[in-house]
C-alpha cells in the first residue's frame, strides 16, 4: 500500500546527510570559538575557554555586538508594531486600495537588498541626513516590516471568525473583543514575527553597509574581518547567539509539538 | 501563501466596514513605507540619471538626465549582469533539487511524529540564527588554498596544482546554494504539508510506479510550493554580493552585480553608476517575477 517511497532507506539517509551538509558552517563556528589564538595564525592552534570567558578581552567585537543588539530590537519593536497593524487592517477591514495596498507591502520582499541599501542611501544623501545609528535603525525597520506582515497575516489567517463573532454576540464592545479574544490569539504569530524580524535585522550585513557611514556593527566587523581571518572571539558571540536562538525555538516548536501529540492521543 | 484557503474564506466573511479605524491602522505603516520605500526608490531614479560636474572632485554629481549612463552601465558591466543571473538560476535549481527531499521527508515521511518533525524543522531553520558571514567564512576555511580539500583534490589529480577553489565559479555558486537552502525547503515544506497521501495510494492500487506517482501527482501538486521557494532564493541571490566577494569565496573573476553596485556606490562613489545598476535590477526582477507568476499560475502568492 505505501509503496510510494524511493526505497526504504535511501531518502532518511539523503536527509541525514544533507543535515550535515547543513549543520557544517555551525559546527565549524562552534569548534574554532574555543581555538586558542596565541600565534594568530590560521588553522587549529590548541583548545582554550580563554574567549568565552573573555570575550571583551577584544573591546571591537564586543562594541560591535552591543550595537548590533541595540539595533535589532529597537527595529523589532517598531517593524512588530508597525507590521501587526497593517496585517489586521489587510485581512480583517474593507477599504478603497486594497490590492494596491497588499502590493505595496509585498514589494520590500521583492526587492533585493542591494537595491533597498543604495536607495536608502541616496535618499539620505539627497536629503543631507548624515549616516548613522538612525538610519541603520530606519533600514531595518524597512526590510524587517515586510516579514512581519506575511508572519501575522498567516496567523491571522487561522483564526476562526466565530471567536470574534461570539465576543460580539455577547455584546462586547469592539475594543473588548479585540483585547480579550483577537490579541491573546494573534500573540504566537506575532512573537514569531518579532522572533523573525530580530534574526534578520541582527544578520543584516548588505543595508548596513549603505547605511551605516563609519558606524560599526557586529556582521560589519566580521565582513571586514574575514579578509585575513576571524578572531575567535566573534565565533564565541556567533555560537552564543545561535544556542540562544535555537533555544527559544525549540521550545516554542516542541511545545506545539506535544500539544499536538496529546490531541492526537486524546482523540 | 500556506493558507489561501483559509485567507480566501475570512475575506468573504468577516470583513469589517470601519473606514476610520482601517485608516488608522495602515496610516504609520504606509507613511513609513512611503517615506523610506516608495521616496527611496525616485531619489535612485533621479541619482541614476545625474550628470558629473566639470571640475568637481569625486562623488560630486548635479541633476541631470543622463539616459546614458544606463548604456553605460550595461556595456561596462554586461559580463557581471549575465553572470548574475547564470550563478542565481544555477544556484537556485541546485537548492530546489536538494530540498526537494528534505521537504518531502519532513512533510511526508515524518506527518506521523510530530516531535521529529518539529526538531527536523529546527534543524533546517538554524543555520539561519548562526551568521551568515561566519557560516560563509566557514565554507571559506574549507575551500583555502591549504585545506584539507584542495590536498586531496591535488594529490588525487583532480584539480592542477595552480588552480584554486576558492575564488572560482564553483565556490561562489556552492556558497550561494548552502546560504539559500533553508529559503527553498521552507515554502516546499508549507506546500507539501497539506498533500493528501491517500492520493499517492489511489497512483499505487491503480499500478502506477512510484516515479510516475511522483512525476504526475505529488510534483504538479507542489507546483506553487517551487513558484514561492524558487521566488524567496533567486531574488535575493541575484543581489547578493556577500558570498561572491573576494572577502568571501569569491575573487574578480566572479563579482557579481550586487558587488558591482556594492564597489560603485561605497568605494568608487561613482553614484549615478550604482544607481542605474539597482534600477535596471529591480526591473528585471519585476518583469521576471511577474511572468513567473503568470506562467505557474499561482497570482495569489501576494
Amino acid at each position: 500500500m505505501t509503496r510510494f517511497s524511493l526505497g526504504k532507506y535511501l531518502l532518511p539517509t539523503y536527509v541525514f546527510l544533507a543535515f550535515i551538509f547543513l549543520m557544517f558552517p555551525i559546527a565549524y563556528t562552534f569548534v574554532f570559538s574555543f581555538n586558542d589564538p596565541f600565534k594568530n595564525t590560521p588553522g587549529w592552534q590548541g583548545f582554550t575557554f580563554d574567549n568565552w570567558t573573555g570575550v571583551c578581552n577584544n573591546e571591537a567585537v564586543c562594541e560591535a555586538f552591543g550595537n548590533s543588539v541595540l539595533i535589532a530590537v529597537t527595529a523589532t519593536i517598531v517593524s512588530t508594531i508597525l507590521g501587526t497593524m497593517l496585517a489586521i487592517a489587510v485581512t480583517r477591514y474593507e477599504f478603497k486600495f486594497r490590492s494596491a495596498t497588499n502590493l505595496l507591502l509585498f514589494l520590500p520582499l521583492a526587492t533585493p537588498e542591494v537595491v533597498m541599501g543604495a536607495g536608502l542611501a541616496a535618499q539620505f544623501f539627497n536629503v543631507g541626513i548624515p549616516r548613522g545609528m538612525g538610519t541603520i535603525i530606519v533600514g531595518h525597520i524597512l526590510f524587517t516590516l515586510s516579514f512581519v506582515v506575511v508572519t501575522v497575516k498567516a496567523r491571522i489567517a487561522t483564526l476562526d471568525p466565530k471567536l470574534e463573532e461570539a465576543g460580539r454576540d455577547l455584546y462586547a464592545p469592539p475594543a473588548q473583543v479585540f483585547m480579550r479574544v483577537t490579541f491573546p490569539l494573534l500573540l504566537p504569530g506575532i512573537m514569531a514575527a518579532a522572533l523573525l524580524s530580530l534574526a534578520l535585522s541582527f544578520d543584516d550585513y548588505i543595508v548596513t553597509a549603505f547605511n551605516s557611514g563609519t558606524e560599526i556593527t557586529f556582521p560589519k566587523y566580521v565582513y571586514a574581518a574575514a579578509l585575513r581571518g576571524i578572531p575567535p572571539e566573534a565565533n564565541v558571540i556567533g555560537s552564543a547567539v545561535f544556542f540562544f536562538a535555537i533555544g527559544l525555538v525549540l521550545v516554542f516548536q516542541l511545545g506545539g509539538a506535544l500539544k499536538r501529540k496529546r490531541h492526537a492521543k486524546l482523540k | 501563501m500556506a493558507t489561501q484557503a483559509a485567507v480566501k474564506k475570512a475575506q468573504t466573511t468577516g470583513k469589517i466596514q470601519n473606514p476610520r479605524v482601517a485608516l488608522l491602522l495602515l496610516l504609520p505603516g504606509i507613511f513609513y513605507l512611503g517615506l523610506f520605500f516608495i521616496t527611496p526608490f525616485a531619489s535612485l531614479i533621479t541619482t541614476s540619471l545625474q550628470a558629473p560636474v566639470l571640475g568637481g572632485g569625486i562623488g560630486v554629481y548635479q541633476p541631470g538626465l543622463e539616459f546614458g549612463n544606463y548604456l553605460f552601465v550595461v556595456s561596462e558591466y554586461l559580463d557581471q549582469i549575465i553572470r548574475s543571473f547564470i550563478y542565481a538560476t544555477l544556484a537556485t535549481l541546485l537548492a530546489l533539487a536538494i530540498s526537494y527531499p528534505i521537504a518531502y521527508f519532513i512533510a511526508v515521511k515524518a506527518r506521523n511524529k510530530p516531535v521529529l518533525q518539529a526538531l527536523l524543522l529546527t534543524l533546517v531553520i538554524a543555520p539561519f540564527f548562526i551568521s551568515f558571514l561566519l557560516r560563509t567564512f566557514a565554507w571559506k576555511q574549507v575551500f583555502g588554498q591549504n585545506s584539507w580539500l584542495s590536498n586531496v583534490l591535488r594529490d588525487s589529480g583532480l584539480m592542477a596544482d595552480d588552480q584554486f577553489l576558492l575564488g572560482s565559479s564553483f565556490a561562489v555558486v556552492f556558497g550561494l546554494t548552502y546560504n539559500f537552502i533553508p529559503f527553498m525547503t521552507l515554502p516546499l515544506y508549507t506546500n507539501l504539508e497539506r498533500l493528501d497521501t491517500a492520493l499517492l495510494e489511489a497512483g499505487s492500487d491503480l499500478y502506477a510506479k512510484p516515479a510516475s506517482t511522483f512525476w504526475k501527482v505529488t510534483f504538479p501538486l507542489s507546483i506553487p510550493g517551487i513558484t514561492s521557494g524558487t521566488l524567496l532564493t533567486f531574488i535575493p541571490i541575484a543581489g547578493d554580493y556577500v558570498t561572491a566577494s573576494g572577502n568571501f569565496l569569491g575573487s574578480p573573476n566572479t563579482s557579481m552585480l550586487g558587488n558591482v553596485i556594492e564597489a560603485n556606490y561605497i568605494t568608487i562613489q561613482d553614484f549615478p553608476s550604482a544607481s542605474a545598476l539597482s534600477v535596471l535590477l529591480m526591473a528585471a526582477i519585476v518583469v521576471l517575477v511577474s511572468i513567473y507568476i503568470r506562467r505557474t499560475g499561482t497570482e495569489d502568492l501576494l
